[in-house]
């Protein structure tokens, strides 16, 4: 029994500390900073309990929670990137007056619940972690109340969130009702072509993953929760749920609907490439740094589904890697938007860069190499993701996809260029209030020391991620 | 194992980048000229240290290096043979050429600006040293960056249009490239050059393979019709930005040809003359009637450019040793002459700030020396007997002539033309009335620039009578070049 539960600790260990926390938040005053430095350190000693935790795969619980080295890697990624996001954060938060003692702690909810959606092997126990981070994430969206556009973000979320949420659950039930258990190998087992309305389950449950990374044609909430949302929430949400979004979405297509692979792949195609386009061409206009970046997500998941809908292994490595990047680089993206205060006041337009790189150089080349890297331009570490799916891509022959997905990548390339135009070329010189804060600078030092040298070892991530696929 | 000098010579610049960025910048400490001229002088003499001790009897890579690289299967590999050599000489040369340039044309943030050029060295001497096609893109697209930068933040009033088209341009053509070098990959199952030159590339791939690459290279060397971000990019390119891009970013266009279109895909290659022929031959004549009309100096020299880069893909096209020698002679001649055409414009603009022809006039009465450069590399630049201008024209001439009568003809008519623009050009800005008075109070070259034009110009005539230390160089490589391609194609037509 013991050793059973060995297999769930980190999360024991998370909700244990999210109820401590809570108690402590509760019954001391202005409690803000002890409670945020202890949830950084709860996701520490919770990355040390997973890499301690062997990851030999095991299920437990009836064969509804499975850990693996599949869903340890996720996890590990969750930590590492929401560390960094709130580490990044914190100042931001003090500043905007968000510095509620709920706001770590709903954090550390949300990432409760994205543990379960990744090591989740029932479709019960799916929709429950899903509902636990869906419902933080809606708060986190709305956290500052007093301010209209984040309350808008946050109802917005909520409404077409649950909405999607509905049409994930009705999916599963289809899928009950045609296959007659809720658990996912069995479901494998069960599924095959002739079952018409498993395909229908399919597209409902692709529907509501589709939303939660906001995949074309369900991104319609992305930009208004970006720009809405306070900034230091929008970075959560541009990293976290993705990334678990992802994971849910291969796993869907590796366990339960291996058999009906082919019917995902023309859907995950047509989802991919309109993600890229739309990315690609709506960003063009835009003038709030965070709408850009909104786009920008959407057009990046475009790729990472690329990969995905390839429906073979080496797909979803690529894929993975794509994310992982992807994580690193809007991690430095995020942390540059804290530095732009001036006046007391946190700037959001684009040109408000205008002419930075005169009194700014050091945030100018962080943002040249984390753009450059999100445009995909060799050699730094956006290319190398953007290269591993594309190779996935083409070799299972889908050159049109291929192509397709390059092209878009110029067009994309032009809007990253409008914003290093607006801050290396511009004459008007802007100058931001001089912030003295290290997580920030750390944030952003280790994103681009990270982007500028992948070329080194570009292969560091392959082998980690190609052993998740072993079994 | 041997002292890896390829990478050597590749990282120093970027090293020594990384040293100036770390100085102190005032306007007082010269330590970034310095510390960039220093480190791009030691490249040079690196590089011609290779040249001595490379191996001119053998048609193989020399100085090879290989790691291990993507995944274990994609790796890191460097070779220089007789071909590549000349273009990393040539960019190792021009490097320093624009350092000291910019000592007088640029005025804000030399700091960044030297930082810009060393790392566009390093991408640049990276394009011509790898022998991974993976390798290949990453320098080959890893250069739009600096060089963006560059155009961007130091050039004309239409430097923002410029360097976006200069990008974008580029870098579609490039995508399709590395489509390409993706499936290159699943076909062949490598993407190491050496071990892709043994294997036969299917038949059906080809074509279209070659169609992929050629994107790339087409908008890079830049061919008639997607030649049009050229112009744009020189005129507001910063005076060493412009240098660099004649010199040596134009002639990786050039150098994929040879290396991989060529190679790799021989029937596509053979297959697809005809369509090279007739683009070369409207890159030469059009845009030679177009150079005629310009107003603007720098607009000139870029369309001249076009017109003797389509004597570059005319040449490697024909598949003989004259046309191939002569295209590659002629890349390396055109980097020196154009690097000093727009060095002599830059010094002219420098003072009057005006590119444009008519500024300028009767400047031989004012400034002597600097006319006789001027005409010096004019006349090298319609390729005048004795420069190095008419032997890569004469060459790729004569090279054409065993091929096609009608090309060989039409692309004579070229010659005419460049020396029709080059003349009018020399005419109206270095002879003629003076009716700018401003001209008048101009000083003649100082020692610095003098310095600059007389090591280009030196190089112009030696080679002009003396081409054996290039030819030297290419003779077995090109040699190697030519019998595998003819070998390639008797196989394809036994197929």
């Amino acid at each position: 029994m013991l050793n059973n539960l060995n297999i769930l600790l980190p999360e024991i260990f998370l909700t244990l500390s999210i109820f401590s926390i809570l108690m402590i938040g509760v019954f001391l005053k202005k409690s803000f900073n002890l409670i945020f430095n202890l949830s950084l350190i709860i996701i520490l000693i919770t990355i040390a309990i997973i890499l301690n935790n062997p990851s030999v795969e095991e299920k437990i619980f009836l064969e509804s929670f499975k850990r693996d080295s599949f869903s340890n890697f996720f996890k590990i990624l969750i930590l590492v990137s929401s560390f960094f996001v709130l580490n990044a954060s914190k100042k931001y938060i003090v500043d905007k007056k968000l510095n509620k003692f709920e706001y770590p702690i709903i954090v550390l909810l949300s990432i409760l619940g994205m543990f379960f959606m990744v090591s989740s092997n029932d479709i019960i126990l799916f929709y429950l972690g899903l509902e636990l981070q869906s419902l933080s994430l809606y708060i986190l969206a709305s956290i500052d109340r007093d301010n209209l556009k984040s309350s808008e973000s946050g109802i917005k979320y909520f409404v077409l969130s649950a909405l999607s949420s509905g049409l994930l659950l009705y999916g599963c039930s289809l899928l009950y009702g045609f296959t007659g258990t809720t658990n996912f190998d069995l479901i494998a087992n069960e599924l095959n072509k002739e079952n018409t309305g498993a395909v229908f389950a399919m597209v409902f449950i692709l529907v509501g993953l589709a939303f939660k990374i906001s995949a074309v044609p369900f991104h319609m909430w992305t930009p208004d929760v970006y720009e809405g949302a306070p900034t230091s929430i929008t970075s959560y949400f541009a990293v976290v749920p993705k990334v678990t979004g992802l994971a849910v979405l291969i796993k869907f297509m590796f366990i339960p609907f291996s058999n009906i692979l082919v019917e995902w792949q023309t859907i995950i195609i047509f989802i991919s490439i309109a993600s890229m386009i739309l990315g690609a061409v709506a960003a063009i206009s835009q003038k709030n740094i965070k709408r850009l970046l909104a786009y920008s997500s959407i057009g990046h998941v475009g790729y990472a589904l690329a990969g995905v809908a390839t429906g073979a292994p080496s797909g979803y490595e690529s894929s993975i890697i794509y994310i992982s990047i992807y994580v690193i680089m809007n991690i430095g993206a995020f942390s540059c938007l804290y530095l732009l205060k001036k006046d007391g006041e946190y700037k959001e337009n684009i040109s408000d860069l205008s002419g930075i790189s005169k009194k700014h150089p050091m945030l100018a080349i962080s943002l040249l190499i984390i753009l450059f890297s999100l445009a995909g331009i060799p050699p730094l570490g956006g290319f190398f993701a953007k290269f591993y799916v594309f190779a996935a891509v083409i070799e299972l022959k889908m050159y049109a996809l291929a192509i397709i997905g390059l092209l878009t990548t110029v067009v994309s390339a032009f809007y990253y260029l409008k914003i290093i135009k607006i801050i290396y070329f511009e004459e008007n010189v802007t100058s931001f209030d001089s912030i003295k804060n290290k997580t920030v600078h750390i944030s952003i030092f280790i994103s681009c020391s990270i982007l500028i040298t992948f070329f080194l070892y570009p292969s560091f991530l392959n082998k980690i991620v190609a052993s998740l696929f072993v079994n | 194992m041997n002292f890896p000098i390829l990478s050597t010579l590749i990282f120093l610049p970027l090293v020594s980048s990384f040293f100036i960025f770390l100085s102190k910048d005032n306007k007082n400490n010269n330590s970034a000229v310095y510390i960039s001229l220093f480190s791009s002088i030691a490249t040079f003499i690196l590089s011609l240290f290779i040249w001595y001790s490379l191996d001119l009897t053998s048609a193989d890579f020399q100085f090879l290096e290989e790691k291990k690289w993507i995944n274990d299967f994609i790796k890191f590999k460097l070779g220089v043979d007789g071909i590549s050599i000349l273009f990393i000489v040539l960019t190792t040369l021009i490097t320093p050429i624009c350092i000291l340039s910019c000592i007088n044309s640029v005025k804000h943030r030399v700091k960044d600006f030297l930082i810009a050029i060393l790392i566009l060295e390093t991408f640049m001497i990276g394009v011509f040293c790898s022998l991974d096609l993976v390798v290949f893109y990453l320098f080959f697209e890893a250069g739009l960056i600096p060089m963006f930068l560059i155009i961007g933040v130091w050039g004309g009033p239409r430097r923002v249009y410029s360097a976006f088209k200069f990008f974008l341009f580029t870098l579609l053509g490039s995508v399709l490239m590395l489509v390409a070098i993706i499936a290159i990959y699943w076909i062949t199952g490598t993407t190491d050059v050496t071990e892709i030159y043994k294997i036969q590339i299917p038949k059906e791939y080809q074509n279209i393979l070659w169609l992929a690459f050629f994107s790339s290279f087409a908008v890079k060397m830049p061919m008639w019709p997607v030649h049009t971000w050229l112009p744009d990019a020189h005129v507001e390119a910063p005076t060493a930005g412009s240098v660099i891009l004649a010199a040596i970013l134009l002639k990786m266009a050039g150098y994929g040809f040879l290396r991989f279109s060529l190679p790799m895909f021989p029937i596509a290659s053979e297959y697809f003359t005809p369509l090279i022929y007739a683009l070369s031959i409207i890159a030469i004549i059009y845009t030679s009637l177009v150079a005629l009309m310009q107003e603007d100096m720098k607009k000139l020299i870029a369309y001249s450019s076009v017109a003797h880069m389509g004597y570059v893909t005319l040449g490697i096209f024909t598949f003989t040793k004259q046309g191939i020698e002569g295209s590659i002679f002629q890349m390396i001649s055109h980097g020196l002459i154009s690097a000093a055409l727009f060095l002599c414009v830059g010094v002219v603009y420098d003072r009057l700030h005006s590119r444009m022809i008519s500024t300028y006039g009767g400047l031989v009465n004012y400034l002597p020396k600097y006319s006789f450069l001027f005409i010096v590399f004019a006349l090298a630049g319609l390729g005048l007997p004795g420069t190095s201008g008419f032997l890569g024209e004469f060459l790729v001439l004569a090279g054409t002539f065993q091929k096609n009568y009608l090309v060989s003809m039409l692309a004579t008519i070229g010659v005419v033309l460049g020396a029709a623009y080059m003349l009018w050009l020399t005419k109206r800005v270095i002879f003629g009335n003076t009716n700018n008075d401003e001209i008048k109070n101009l000083n003649d070259i100082n020692n610095l620039e003098t310095l600059m034009l007389v090591v280009l110009g030196t190089l112009v005539i030696l080679f002009g009578f003396y081409p054996s230390p290039l030819l030297d160089t290419l003779n077995v490589s090109v040699n190697n070049l030519i019998s595998n391609y003819e070998i390639a194609i008797q196989q394809g037509k036994i197929n």
